[in-house]
């Protein structure tokens, strides 16, 4: 059982974080810098927010740093950010396939849509694609809801969702994979990718 | 010191009105953009450029205006055109690739193109004006009268347009004269309450001295609403003043805004308008020379439709679990950090903008007897003019869903033959939801209904945060009953026991009876489980939650029934108890639309080229019905399954 005393590293942790991977590490590290901007506790879930939106998800190594910074209980922080549905614990897809599921889209039929994006991932909503391509969600109503049904994929919304459209935004990630792989087998060289930023 | 104050907001009124006259001055044409959350999700950001690009292209020179959101969703992206000289044209649905369209013709061309066009902005003798259409004229706008007339990122706009003088008028006073004319206006807040908005104010104000907080409510969770977001993105000002004049009259120095983490554009929009009103003195130390001092921060939530139970806000706001607790005491005595707090919606703080500026008679001018003033309806779902609908209190459901919304839309369907206008097929209405998941479903009968605090709820509905919801003949009362108990379940914190288990106990029994395994008693274990949820929750989540399942058993009690006694759904909407098919008869041999929509490849050609749905692989997603050729018409639904008619094989048995 660990025992905190006043902020500092719990014992028998600070060998845990030697052995950290790089990815392990880099969650670590935001979580020290966006603490740093915040006063307190009563702005955890700010810290919590800033490093969703720095990382793309919370991880273990990430929360019980920020418990350590805080000076609370992990169980805490783990409590708060569970209680809130923003917050997701497994790195997400490329594209974030969020599918709304507000009344409009209900009555339009926005759970076909869902069923669909199921279907075609076979995945689970909640999950990522095991090549981390696509993730799958359901969201509470993104406002929009004179266009219902909607899908969101990467903070761009697609009003009208149909069967076929869904369909569409598959194959068009099938047609960008074809073409990378023609291009070198998605490693770019250093003129393409000069190329790539002009 | 009252001179003072009326002197600093004079200067102020007068740097704004004058780049307000710089800008009109000019003889140019001008662009309007509604470029809001809703507008971008049509495509406004791409008209912009392609606008930009079509001006360059012709080599003309117009001023374009990005402004917010009028609410009119169902125009999106919506674009008006003022040419000097001639009256200013709304257009509706400019999408990215009719833009360039438009501007070529009419402002290269002369062509006004008024096949695209909603109607005039003003008033004029050539081009009918919008306001004559009953989707304009059904409304009385006071929140939403400056939604999609400014640009919501720049104050002088605002303060020409009237801003900031009701709060000059407010601090020109004293705190009690400002809670006594919030008073007498008879203001109830907005949030679906209807708590009488003078009385919390003085409520904060009597309590102790100290520090005291003013909360901004922007957690607008309900699915289905969004008149809160459409406010702040378009007029964040009038939220602002609304809550500094609310500061003010309760003897707080802070305030939170507590916004929705699915409102991003809304929170950046908030924060830049209250840094330009920071720097115009407006926010801070000593505002307009008053020596009322008062600071706005800006707060995000997480994702928790509890949150917007003011208890559970302000725990979330502390950094905890957004856990409510119980009432009293109010946060009006011990909120945030266990301060005298004054929690309120957005649309009530941009009322008290209002009044202040307006005065309270003429804001008691209209209304009901016990609802003063008007309501913002979020008006969607299978209605011809979604959108932002602001009404006064007291007009009946009728008018809102069929004069101003425009009624149920027809469904078209495509035709075969090529060119040729796609059949339109009528729909009929069969209930609206009103107030979110607390709310409930009112049918045709109950249409006349006034829209007021008080005979909403006694038709078993609420205001609510005024989400409203069409559904038409095929929308099943079982399955909205169920959606909204999901979601209520979902969001349920899992603080209080019959919230927790009730609205799960009851979800399985909704779900049994739309699996087609229901049986009647099931009926009465509902009634009874909703009874005891409603009394045995702490807060309004619970309290309402079982609304939707009650309101539905008392005016559809018959769909209830036939799903249970005759597995059957009569709107043929439930999976498990309908059935699709193809009419051999109907079918056409040289059509293939069907074949191509289904996601699942559950239909096949047969030997004889007709086509057949394979039942286990139909997921009875509606494609192919859409697909379908309205002259043909050949794809069916049947509810039982048991009626679903024998289908000759042929002679192959299938594939």
């Amino acid at each position: 059982m660990t025992v905190y005393n006043g902020g500092g590293l719990p014992s028998g942790e600070a060998s845990l974080i030697e052995n950290y991977t790089y990815e392990q590490t880099q969650h670590r590290q935001a979580a020290i810098e966006i603490a740093a901007r915040y006063s307190g506790s009563s702005d955890l879930i700010s810290i919590l927010l800033d490093m969703q939106e720095e990382l793309g998800w919370l991880s273990r190594e990430g929360m019980l740093e920020v418990a350590r910074l805080l000076g609370m209980s992990e169980t805490t922080i783990f409590g708060v950010a569970t209680f809130y549905n923003r917050f997701r614990f497994t790195p997400p897809g490329k594209r974030r396939v969020q599918v709304c599921m507000g009344t409009a889209c209900h009555v339009k039929r926005g759970g076909v849509i869902l069923d669909l994006w199921k279907r075609r991932l076979c995945i689970c909503e909640g999950e990522t694609t095991a090549d981390r391509e696509f993730s799958l969600e359901q969201v509470a109503c993104v406002g929009c809801c004179a266009l219902a049904p909607v899908t969101v994929i990467n903070k761009e919304v697609i009003g009208g969702m149909t069967t076929a459209k869904v369909d569409g935004i598959m194959l068009q990630r099938e047609l960008e994979r074809e073409r990378e792989e023609k291009s070198g087998a998605g490693i770019k060289t250093e003129e393409q990718d000069a190329a790539e930023n002009k | 010191m009252t001179d003072g104050i009326s002197e600093s907001y004079r200067a102020l009124r007068f740097a704004a009105e004058a780049e307000a006259r710089g800008r009109q001055s000019r003889e140019t044409v001008v662009i309007t953009v509604g470029a809001a959350t809703c507008g971008r999700s049509a495509g406004a950001l791409e008209v912009i450029e392609n606008i930009e690009k079509a001006l360059n292209d012709n080599s003309l020179t117009a001023r374009i205006d990005i402004v917010g959101c009028a609410g009119h969703c169902y125009a999106e992206p919506l674009v008006v055109i003022a040419v000097p000289g001639q009256p200013a044209i709304m257009y509706s649905q400019i999408t990215p690739d009719l833009a360039p369209l438009l501007i070529r013709n009419y402002l290269a061309g002369g062509d006004m193109c008024l096949e695209w066009a909603l109607g005039a902005a003003e008033e004029n003798d050539l081009i009918p004006p919008v306001t004559m259409s009953p989707r304009f004229a059904g409304e009385t706008r006071r929140l939403l009268r400056r939604c999609g007339a400014i640009d919501p990122l720049n104050i002088n706009e605002y303060i020409a347009a009237d801003g900031y003088s009701g709060l000059s008028y407010a601090l020109s006073g004293a705190p009690e004269a400002a809670i006594e004319n919030i008073k007498r206006s008879g203001l109830r807040g907005l949030g679906g309450g209807g708590f009488p908005a003078g009385e919390k104010i003085e409520l904060v104000r009597a309590a102790p001295e100290g520090m005291k907080y003013v909360i901004c409510n922007a957690d607008e969770g309900d699915p289905g609403a969004f008149m809160d977001r459409t406010l702040i993105e378009s007029d964040p000002q009038s939220v602002l003043e609304g809550m500094l004049i609310a500061g003010y009259a309760a003897g707080a120095s802070e305030g939170y805004i507590y916004i929705r983490n699915e409102y991003p554009l809304a929170a950046k929009t908030i924060g830049k308008a209250a840094r330009q009103a920071a720097e115009l003195g407006l926010i801070g130390q000593n505002i307009l020379g008053s020596g009322f001092d008062f600071e706005i921060k800006i707060a995000q939530g997480a994702g928790a439709f509890v949150c917007g139970e003011e208890t559970a806000l302000i725990r979330s706001l502390e950094g905890k679990r957004g856990t409510p607790r119980p009432r009293p005491p109010y946060p009006a005595e011990s909120g945030l950090h266990g301060k005298p707090t004054l929690v309120n919606n957005v649309k009530t703080f941009a009322y008290l903008t209002w009044i202040a500026a307006n005065g309270p008679g003429e804001f008691a001018s209209i209304g009901t007897e016990r609802s003063k003033g008007t309501a913002v309806f979020a008006l969607a779902g299978k209605v011809r003019s979604p959108g932002l609908v602001e009404v006064p209190f007291g007009a009946t459901l009728r008018e809102v869903v069929f004069e101003i919304g425009g009624g149920i839309p027809p469904v078209a369907k495509p035709s075969q033959a090529a060119g040729e206008i796609p059949v339109v097929i009528k729909r009929r209405f069969k209930a609206v939801q009103i107030g979110g998941p607390s709310g409930g479903c009112l049918p045709e009968e109950a249409l006349d209904t006034p829209v007021d605090f008080d005979s909403l709820r006694d038709a078993g509905a609420i205001m609510g945060s005024g989400g409203m919801v069409v559904m038409d003949e095929d929308n099943c009362m079982v399955q909205a009953a169920r959606y909204f108990l999901e979601f209520t379940q979902k969001e349920s914190c899992g603080k209080c026991t019959f919230c927790r288990i009730g609205t799960k106990q009851m979800l399985d029994i909704l779900n049994r009876i739309i699996g087609g395994a229901g049986r009647m008693k099931d009926l009465d274990n509902l009634s009874e489980l909703a009874e005891r949820v409603g009394q045995g929750s702490l807060c309004n989540l619970g309290r309402t939650a079982p609304n939707p399942v009650l309101t539905t058993l008392r005016y559809f009690r018959y769909e209830y029934e036939a799903h249970i006694l005759e597995k059957r759904c009569p709107a043929l909407e439930c999976e498990k108890l309908t059935a699709y098919y193809i009419s051999l008869e109907r079918c056409q041999r040289a059509c293939d639309a069907c074949v191509g929509s289904c996601p699942t490849e559950a239909i096949y050609t047969r030997s004889d080229r007709l086509k057949a749905i394979d039942q286990e692989k139909c997921i009875k997603c509606h494609s192919c019905i859409d697909a379908c050729p309205a002259n043909y018409d050949a794809v069916q639904r049947v509810s039982p399954i048991l009626a679903l008619p024998e289908i000759k094989p042929d002679k192959t048995g299938g594939k």
